[in-house]
C-alpha cells in the first residue's frame, strides 16, 4: 500500500467501567439490593450500580484523558479501562 | 446605568425565562445562546436550571463544553459574578468553577417543594446584602441535588466560608452533605445552589426571598460602577 505520509491506525475497541467511588452512598445499588430478597435472592450485599461505555478509538493513548474529562467525574466515580483489543 | 444580566440558554434548559424575568426586576437581562462566545455586554451571568443537552451522561457533564461555558469560565476568571441554579450549579461543578459534585437524591425521587434556607455566608456576590443566619423560603425541584465533597474538602469549605446556604434543620430534601444547599468559589464571585431563587420573586407565588440574591449582585455592581 502506498504511503500517504501518515501512519494508519487500526481502531481499537475499548470498554470503560465507571462506578461510584467506594464510600459514596449509591442509592441505586441500595434499591436493587432491597428488591432482591422479595425475588428469592438471599445473601447478596454491597450492590453498586455503575455505567459501561463501549467505544472505538484510533488513539487509545488518550483514553485516560477522555475518562477524566467526560466519561467519569473523578471526584465521585472510579473508572477502569477494562478491555483493549483490535476491532 | 442598569446592571445587565446574561442568562445562558442550553438546549434542554427550562428555567431560563423565569431567570430572565427575575433579573429584569433588578436590572436588564437577555438570553445568551449556548453557542455565543461574547459576553462583553454582560455584568452578571446566570446559568439556569433544566436538563442541558438532556443530561444524558451525568447532570451538567456535557454542557460544560459549550462555547458559552468557555466564555463564562473566562468571565469568572476575570472576577465577573456567576450564579448557577440547579442544573446550572451542576454545570459549574462539572466545569471545575465550583468545588464538589451533585449526586442523585438519596431517596432517588424527584423532589419538588418549598424549603427554608439558612444563610451561612455573606461572602458571595449573591449573598453580600443578606445577613448570616437569616432564613429564605425558596423552592427546590430536582432529582440530582445531593451535594457531595470529600470530608477534608468539606472542612476546608466550611472554614473558608465557602458554604453559602444550608437547608434549615430537618429540611434537607436530598441527603446533601452537612445540609449544604449552596457553595461559592474562593473569590466569592461564583456561586451555585440547588434551590430556585428565580421561582421565588413575588409574594403572589409564596415568597419573594429569592429576588434578594439577584438584588444583591446588582447592588454590588452598582457600587462598583459608582466608584469607577
Amino acid at each position: 500500500m502506498p504511503s500517504r505520509g501518515r501512519r494508519y491506525f487500526c481502531p481499537v475497541k475499548a470498554r470503560v467501567l465507571i462506578r461510584p467511588k467506594e464510600g459514596i452512598l449509591d442509592p441505586q445499588g441500595k434499591a436493587v439490593e432491597r428488591a432482591l430478597p422479595a425475588l428469592g435472592f438471599s445473601g447478596i450485599n454491597h450492590v453498586r450500580v455503575g455505567r459501561l461505555v463501549e467505544l472505538e478509538t484510533e488513539d487509545p493513548s488518550r483514553l485516560g484523558e477522555l475518562c477524566e474529562k467526560l466519561l467519569a467525574n473523578p471526584l465521585i466515580e472510579d473508572y477502569e479501562i477494562v478491555e483493549l483489543q483490535e476491532a | 446605568m442598569p446592571v445587565r444580566f446574561g442568562v445562558i440558554q442550553f438546549p434542554g434548559s427550562c428555567d431560563e425565562r423565569d431567570a430572565v424575568a427575575a433579573c429584569e426586576r433588578v436590572g436588564e437581562a437577555r438570553l445568551v445562546w449556548h453557542e455565543e462566545r461574547d459576553l462583553s455586554d454582560i455584568d452578571v451571568v446566570i446559568v439556569p436550571g433544566g436538563f442541558s443537552y438532556g443530561d444524558y451522561l451525568r447532570a451538567g457533564a456535557i454542557a460544560r463544553f459549550a462555547p458559552a461555558m468557555e466564555a463564562v469560565a473566562r468571565f469568572a476568571a476575570e472576577g465577573g459574578p456567576v450564579l448557577g441554579i440547579c442544573n446550572g450549579f451542576q454545570v459549574l461543578c462539572e466545569a471545575g468553577l465550583l468545588p464538589g459534585a451533585l449526586l442523585p437524591n438519596e431517596n432517588l425521587r424527584f423532589v419538588c417543594r418549598q424549603v427554608d434556607l439558612v444563610v451561612a455566608s455573606t461572602g458571595s456576590a449573591f449573598t453580600a446584602e443578606l445577613t448570616e443566619g437569616e432564613r429564605l423560603s425558596v423552592p427546590v425541584k430536582h432529582m440530582s441535588g445531593r451535594y457531595y465533597a470529600p470530608g477534608e474538602l468539606l472542612d476546608e469549605l466550611e472554614a473558608a466560608g465557602q458554604v453559602v446556604l444550608r437547608y434549615a434543620p430537618g429540611q434537607n430534601p436530598n441527603g446533601s452533605a452537612r445540609d449544604i444547599a449552596g457553595v461559592r468559589n474562593a473569590a466569592g464571585n461564583v456561586m451555585g445552589l440547588m434551590p430556585h431563587p428565580e421561582h421565588a420573586v413575588d409574594e403572589l407565588t409564596g415568597s419573594a426571598d429569592g429576588l434578594r440574591l439577584f438584588a444583591s449582585a446588582a447592588a454590588g455592581l452598582r457600587a462598583v460602577h459608582a466608584t469607577a
